[in-house]
């Protein structure tokens, strides 16, 4: 897996900063996966490594690790688009366990 | 080389000259012509530019947004409904520091459904952001299109070219057209820092926490304030190539005024007749013509009306539940200042109806018998 993480930027004075604030990190230290109810689960029995999922993904938080999918479960909401188009059907919906 | 040429062609000439590389529009009248003109450039390749076709005036915007991003100097054209329809995007391009021209050709808002010129659309957007210059002539759009991506590139920060609907857009003046390698000269290319590319990828309008936008917002003001300064300096770099000078405010005749108009727009041209007719008959009339409202003018406004007998501020638009909107400004500016001469505030020609000398005539008599506003607006022409 990537290395996705990034430190939160706070700039101490305006003076410091670019007119348009560009990549302050927000995208990657905010963990949006805290908002997921369902969790996709991957069943890699099923799996045909096809990475439809990986292509529709919207975060994006499907990584292809040595062919395989894998899911970035710092950043996945649930928002279940890649159980809907796997043509495999191998990735079900999970209750969150919180 | 001089041409006979529309208000709108002289946006369209100005965007050419400036060698605008992306030009995304959605034709809405009266601006019509303005992209009618620049896609025919485009496709016979006498514009080096990419014109992009949208299905709204948001997206025209929004591309606008991306291309100029991307490093791209962006020209799109407007007018009322359009701009209307454009107001989310021209946070965007003016927050996220985009420097994009725009031409809005001021036409007044619907309902009633109405091509004919008035100012509420553009004024409308008076706080979004975006440097707004007011012209009176086809030479003055021209001109005014390339010094605003001369001043807007160099704060970053987007401008609009204002012209009134009909009364300037489809009026025919000669204009005289200066030459690419002048224009070359005095505009480079737009070379930002910070730009959209795959080599160099960046997030652009993230998300911004309570421990940033403040400055951002600051950021902008303080950019903002550079403004009057740059588009007073760009003005005279453009004189000494081009013999023309444009400045925040225009004056006629205003250092010795008794009665001073403060005008905007083609009705700022008719104002210098109407101060004509009035000196043949022994009124010292002058005029002050606004060119630009944001940045707000505020030293040339104090110094100028500080020193008239009295003020009337004649406005083609309207605040509901306020007064005509330069009329507030001008009182605004005015407070605390030493100089306050009375001052009048006039709303006409309202939907496109004509601003004649007849009608300053009308504002003169009234104000010159008057030692102060007894009616917070004036209505020139209305039937009642």
């Amino acid at each position: 897996m990537k290395e996705k993480r990034a430190k939160k930027i706070v700039y101490r004075s305006e003076s410091e900063m670019p007119a348009m604030v560009i990549s302050v990190g927000s995208q990657t230290h905010n963990l949006t996966g805290a908002w997921r109810n369902i969790r996709p689960e991957i069943d890699r029995a099923k799996c045909l490594k096809c990475g439809i999922c990986w292509k529709f993904c919207p975060e994006p938080a499907i990584e292809i690790v040595d062919e395989w999918p894998v899911i970035d479960y710092d950043y996945c909401k649930g928002c279940g688009i890649c159980a809907e188009e796997c043509p495999a059907k191998c990735i079900v919906m999970a209750e969150e366990r919180k | 080389m001089r041409k006979v040429i529309m208000g709108n062609h002289a946006l369209s000439y100005g965007a050419k000259l400036a060698r605008a590389r992306v030009i995304s529009a959605y034709p809405i009248t009266p601006q019509t012509q303005v992209v009618e003109l620049l896609s025919e450039m485009c496709a016979d390749k006498t514009l080096d530019a990419k014109f992009i076709k949208v299905e709204s005036e948001h997206s025209a915007m929004a591309s606008c947004i991306g291309a100029s991003a991307a490093g791209a100097r962006t020209f799109t054209a407007t007018s009322a409904q359009g701009l209307a329809l454009m107001h989310e995007m021209l946070h965007w391009a003016s927050g996220g520091r985009h420097p994009v021209v725009l031409g809005n050709i001021n036409r007044a808002m619907a309902p009633g459904w109405s091509i004919w010129a008035d100012q509420n659309d553009s004024l409308s957007e008076r706080d979004t952001g975006w440097m707004q210059f007011y012209c009176s002539s086809n030479q003055e759009v021209l001109d005014s299109v390339i010094q605003a991506f001369k001043v807007g590139e160099a704060l970053m920060i987007p401008a609009m070219v204002i012209l009134d609907a009909f009364a300037l857009s489809h009026t025919y003046e000669v204009v005289e057209i200066p030459e690419q390698d002048k224009v070359d000269a005095f505009l480079p290319p737009f070379d930002p820092e910070i730009r959209l590319a795959p080599s160099d990828p960046h997030a652009f309008g993230g998300l911004t926490g309570p421990e940033h936008y403040f400055e951002l917002r600051y950021k902008l003001q303080k950019d903002m304030e550079k403004a009057p300064a740059l588009i007073e300096e760009t003005g005279r770099e453009y004189e000494k190539l081009f013999g023309r000078h444009l400045g925040l405010v225009d004056e006629y005749m205003c250092d010795d005024a008794e009665l001073l108009f403060v005008t905007s727009g083609t009705a700022g041209y008719t104002a210098n007749v109407a101060v004509d007719l009035l000196r043949d008959e022994g009124v010292k009339a002058g005029n002050l013509r606004m060119r630009v409202l944001r940045p707000f003018p505020f030293e040339a406004v104090r110094r100028i009306v500080g020193k008239a007998g009295k003020v009337a501020v004649v406005d083609r638009n309207i605040s509901y539940g306020h007064h005509g909107i330069f009329y507030q400004e001008v009182k605004s500016a005015l407070y605390g200042q030493a100089n306050r001469p009375p001052l009048f505030g006039y709303i006409t020609g309202l939907g496109g109806r004509d601003i004649t000398h007849e009608s300053f005539k009308e504002i003169a008599a009234h104000a010159l018998a008057k030692d102060g506003a007894d009616e917070e607006i004036v209505w020139i022409g209305v039937k009642r």
